[in-house]
């Protein structure tokens, strides 16, 4: 089952595409990682995703072919938008009966427990929490809907590193122990720019850029496809031209091509080493190279020309 | 080969019966009786000002009762009272001119922050993406308010009513004049519904709680002003008879003019003021009025109307609700 699943999916605001022609399927039971640039459409998806707006053109099903926004998905997905926006006067047992309130399944004792476990109290307003509080408060609401599908939009942004921390290892947690619906476990996709963060917990990974699906797969099939080699910098060119080079990064005598390689075993150049790519690396190298795409499927790849260097 | 079912499969249980509307009925309440209460409050000591001055106007009106005040010589004690009773009706007024502010703040406050706020504040995406679905939860949202503003301010105008019944009895004013139409029978109500449906499309179109308040005043005046103009006269045609001797205890005049020997309209004002001191040969005055039989019929008219018209824009603010988001 996929729990999303765009086709030609696309947003128009006003005269600027938000979002253009845009396809992946992400299957459940991951946490999926959505990443890339400012402005490259990231909330855009999300907001198809959850329903909050309506495709220009394409369609996108979630849940396995549920319509976005359909009473159905709304029931399934619970979604965090970015700054976690609450009800700032509202204590926060208020806010746990109001979510209560909206919609059919709501944990009140999941809920009390983990908010007490943060020291969380539930008398205070909503709007006189830290920021961290305010985030893991939105988080709890999420989770106690009991969801197949975790949307978050950015939960990082205004955390700090030891709250990052603890609100991912959080996210985690209720995805490995399938806090989903009886029969399910729950999907996770977020939104984020924290990559450091993301090498810990993505399983399935999307990089958008410029409205387009610049690479989508799961996480460790991506790594496998990628390699560095580090060579002497005369031969680089000359590499190139025979090896699919993702990004090429020069430092003096020596060069580092991330290239993308369809059998793990390939032979390696005379005079060169292989290394296995990290997910940071990568998803820098291809942000670096907006022309650069690796998605699933043999229609999108293309042999990117040998590019310039950078530093 | 088999064919395979490829839609998703429904698991037990998960059949869609939605939300219960006495659950969303509760979240509509717990978001809106803050205001709601400011509302009471705001009321309540308008109301209790009614009552005292409506006391003492009656007393004073009864005090008038005895007098003979069609006669030419009238005794002390009863110019004592008319003197009284002219200043009630000095009051009378200013608390009138103010009664008209009370639909538009009422409906403008309490109508353009439900969705408004939501907007401004970015919780339209927590709120927007629950179980229970927006236009549900909208319609929950604008409803109960909707129902609860109507139906106190519907109260309020029978006591505005009571209190300013001696004017009307005098007769001092009608009730069927601008100013006092709208504060009294449905009108008052139904003029409080509109400035909620305007201030409830303004939040969603604006979508910041002040400015939309403020457009929703404005439109809400506006509005009011047309009616009084150029709507609400012709209703039904009106009545014209020749002189300003109206039947009826009060009825709404509409206009005057005077007309020359060959019947055309004199427009020089000092020919008028001078036909009123010594009337010509040739010369007559001519009155359209609505007869106050009327007024009940233009209350149910002017009350249905607007309510349509209310509905109508709640119906198109659900409508935006349902399209335009993110």
């Amino acid at each position: 089952m996929n729990v999303i699943e765009t086709s030609g999916l696309s947003k128009r605001y006003r005269s600027t595409w938000a979002l253009r022609d845009f396809s992946v399927a992400v299957p459940a039971g991951q946490v999926a990682a959505l990443v890339g640039p400012n402005g490259a459409g990231k909330t855009t998806l999300l907001n198809l995703t959850v329903g909050l707006t309506a495709p220009t053109a394409g369609t996108v099903t979630v849940l396995g072919g549920e319509p976005a926004g359909s009473p159905e998905a709304l029931d399934g997905i619970a979604y965090v938008a970015q700054d976690a926006p609450l009800y700032k006067n509202l204590p926060v047992a208020d806010m746990l009966q109001l979510t209560s309130n909206l919609n059919r399944r709501f944990d009140h004792g999941y809920a009390q427990e983990r908010l007490s476990e943060l020291g969380i109290p539930l008398k205070r307003k909503a709007g006189k929490l830290s920021g961290g509080q305010q985030a893991q408060l939105a988080l709890t609401l999420a989770l106690a809907r009991r969801p197949r599908l975790l949307v978050l939009d950015e939960p990082l942004a205004n955390l700090d590193p030891l709250a990052r921390h603890d609100f991912m290892a959080a996210v985690l947690a209720a995805a490995m122990k399938g806090e989903g619906e009886v029969g399910g476990g729950m999907s996770v996709l977020l939104s984020s720019h924290v990559l450091a963060e993301l090498e810990r917990v993505a399983d399935y990974l999307i990089l958008i850029s410029g409205g387009r699906a610049q690479m989508a797969g799961e996480v460790d099939s991506l790594l496998a496809r990628h390699r560095v080699l580090t060579g002497p910098a005369a031969e680089a060119d000359l590499i190139a031209r025979m090896l699919p080079v993702v990004h090429a990064r020069r430092a003096q005598a020596q060069a580092h091509l991330l290239v993308r390689t369809s059998a793990p075993a390939e032979p390696v150049p005379p005079g060169w080493e292989a290394h296995p790519v990290g997910l940071e690396e990568l998803v820098l190298a291809y942000l670096r190279e907006p022309g650069a795409a690796a998605l699933p499927g043999p229609a999108r790849i293309r042999k990117p020309e040998p590019t310039e260097v950078s530093r | 080969m088999t064919t395979l079912n490829t839609s998703a499969p429904r698991r037990p249980g998960t059949s869609t019966r939605p939300v219960r509307w006495r659950r969303l009925g509760a979240v509509s309440w717990r978001q809106y009786r803050l205001s709601a209460g400011g509302a009471a409050v705001f009321l309540a000591v308008l109301a209790a000002y009614l009552l005292i001055m409506g006391l003492r106007i009656r007393s004073g009106y009864a005090s008038l009762g005895s007098c003979h005040l069609t006669t030419s010589h009238i005794s002390r004690t009863c110019q004592t009272a008319l003197m009284l009773f002219g200043g009630y009706h000095v009051w009378g007024e200013t608390t009138a001119a103010i009664m008209l502010t009370v639909p538009m703040l009422i409906g403008a406050f309490g109508g353009a922050p439900i969705l408004g706020r939501e907007l401004e504040t970015g919780t339209f995406r927590f709120a927007w993406t629950q179980g229970a679905g927006r236009t549900r939860l909208a319609l929950a949202r604008l409803a109960l308010p909707a129902v609860t503003v109507t139906a106190a301010t519907a109260a309020f105008s029978q006591l505005f009513g009571w209190f300013y019944y001696p004017f009307f009895a005098f007769p001092a004013d009608s009730a069927f004049a601008p100013q006092y139409f709208e504060l009294t029978g449905i009108a008052f109500a139904a003029w409080t519904l509109a400035a909620f449906a305007i201030g409830a499309l303004a939040g969603v179109l604006i979508r910041k709680v002040v400015p939309a308040i403020a457009a929703a005043m404005a439109v809400w005046a506006g509005l009011l002003v047309v009616t009084i103009l150029y709507l609400r006269p012709h209703y039904q045609a009106p009545l014209t008879i020749r002189g300003q001797n109206v039947p009826g205890a009060s009825p709404w005049l509409i206009h005057q003019w005077w007309t020359g020997p060959d019947g055309q309209t004199i427009t020089n004002e000092n020919k008028i003021v001078q036909l009123i001191n010594s009337p010509q040969r040739g010369y007559s005055q001519w009155t359209t009025y609505q007869p106050e039989t009327r007024y009940w019929h233009f209350q149910f008219i002017e009350g249905g109307w607007l309510l349509v018209f209310s509905l109508l824009l709640l119906a198109a603010t659900i409508w935006l609700v349902r399209r335009r988001a993110a």
